[in-house]
């Protein structure tokens, strides 16, 4: 067997599965597990006890309001792209959500794997934890004392760590709408689709009511530590939409990441992605932009 | 503390129709309790962290790997692997489903290994569509995409998968 040996419990509630956590020494939180199976298999993580929160009754709900969207910590990522009753909802509020999933993954692994774990594993290369990024989004976490609220920049500590220590469940995530007035695209190069991307790329594009840019802001897939969210507007802000010069944002983009080179590829041809990826990503966004805001 | 914290379990589940029953210990990985509790060794393990596909099953109908999976996380439920995707023909053999039928037709197999993962995913792609739509160049290579070939070079397993839907549609 792969795995090291550990203990195994299946709590029926989140109360069980807190007790769970209190109780036993070195306890991690199993759900989709299409993360954590293969850090176990790999011995790369050796937990004593897993606590799977799959039967914990109401964590598979998506709600989508005029504020964005929140995602319970059992949602699957093909459920986002059209399982869920409320899948379409959440697209309109926030469609960058469905656009990552699109590119998290293949089709098996986005059956099981859940979006709320990707970001609990703080993966600098996964799709939503850039997504929770670029959105200013926030977690909730179900601790012994009661529930709290963690903000992206709070969550994220390093590499597959985040703040959370002790007892803690995240059972959701809360991704605020696209604002209006306002596009957003993403993409991705990757030597497979659905492998782990050598870069990505999300953005959001703001106009005003001349339609002129008031804001641009990206963040990054597999470059950096932990997610970074980035201020593009000095390089097109105030430019009519038409207009704007989206290379010189693509450029800007470069100087302010901090890409690490591995066996896939360097660190200068990541920076290149970044250029690119923010040009390509913001010309798409910007069609939406100007879509929704009446001229 | 009420919640039972287990190193081994007994789990009950139907696989490929048939109901079964396993005690294992909790770190047993899906695909290893198919082949090593089972004896269902249809199901191929190859890179064992998901990457491959070649240990893909149908878990309550849709494709999982079955490396990343625990086998105790399937308790109670239906599991389908490429032995369950051939049927009866009624008199004592079976039948090839007609996604197996056209690897033959199509050589969309050379050494075999990789073949059960993708055979069980392409079943499930097919039969989860509506048959009389047009399959497009995008939907195969996103069915398929996640399962890893080193023989075939995807063009005749791609063919496979039309020759199969054009079957099912014919068919249905």
């Amino acid at each position: 067997m792969k795995p090291a040996p550990f203990r195994y419990a299946d709590p029926g509630s989140l109360e069980e599965a807190l007790e769970v956590l209190s109780a036993e020494e070195g306890a991690k939180v199993l759900a989709g597990g299409q993360s954590l199976l293969p850090l176990l298999s790999m011995r790369l993580a050796a937990p004593a006890t897993l606590v799977d929160i799959n039967r914990v009754p109401g964590l598979d709900t998506v709600e989508a309001t005029g504020d964005g969207v929140r995602v319970g910590a059992l949602v699957r990522h093909n459920s986002l792209l059209g399982g869920h009753p409320q899948a379409m909802a959440a697209a309109r509020v926030q469609p960058l959500l469905a656009r990552a999933t699109a590119n998290v993954a293949h089709p098996a692994i986005r059956n099981r794997g859940t979006t709320v774990g990707s970001i609990a594993h703080a993966d600098p290369s996964g799709e939503m934890t850039s997504v929770l990024a670029l959105t200013d989004g926030s977690v909730t976490v179900a601790t012994p004392s009661g529930m709290e609220t963690v903000g992206w920049r709070d969550l994220f500590v390093g590499p597959l760590e985040t703040s959370l220590s002790g007892p803690a469940v995240v059972t959701s995530a809360f991704f605020p709408a696209l604002p209006d007035r306002s596009g957003a695209a993403f993409a991705e190069v990757a030597r497979r689709k659905g492998d782990y991307a050598v870069c990505g790329a999300g953005v959001v594009v703001t106009l005003d009511e001349d339609r002129r840019v008031t804001a641009v802001r990206a963040s990054y897939v597999s470059v950096g530590l932990t997610p970074e969210a980035h201020d593009l507007t000095d390089a097109v802000g105030g430019r009519s939409v038409e207009k704007a010069d989206w290379a010189a944002a693509g450029a800007l983009a470069r100087t302010l990441v901090d890409p690490d080179g591995d066996l896939h590829a360097s660190a200068d041809y990541r920076r290149l992605l970044v250029g690119v990826l923010t040009e390509r990503t913001l010309a798409s966004a910007a069609v939406e932009a100007a879509e929704r805001t009446p001229a | 503390m009420t919640v039972s914290v287990d190193t081994e379990r007994t789990i009950r589940l139907t696989v490929n129709g048939v109901p079964r029953e396993a005690t294992v210990p909790v770190r047993r990985l899906l695909s290893d309790a198919l082949r090593h509790d089972l004896g269902l060794t249809g199901t191929h393990v190859g890179c064992e962290h998901g990457v491959c596909g070649a240990c893909t099953v149908l878990v309550d109908g849709a494709p999982v790997r079955s490396c990343l999976l625990l086998a105790v996380q399937v308790d109670g439920a239906e599991v389908r692997t490429v032995e369950g995707l051939a049927r009866d023909d009624g008199r004592g053999g079976q039948v090839l489903h007609p996604v197996q039928e056209a690897f033959r037709e199509c050589h969309a197999l050379q050494c075999g290994f990789c073949t059960p993962g993708f055979l069980v995913t392409i079943a499930a792609g097919l039969e989860g569509r509506e048959a009389s739509a047009e399959l497009t160049d995008e939907e195969i290579d996103e069915m398929v995409g996640g399962n890893l070939c080193r023989c075939t070079g995807y063009a005749s397993i791609e063919k496979a998968v039309r020759h199969a839907a054009a079957t099912m549609r014919d068919v249905q």
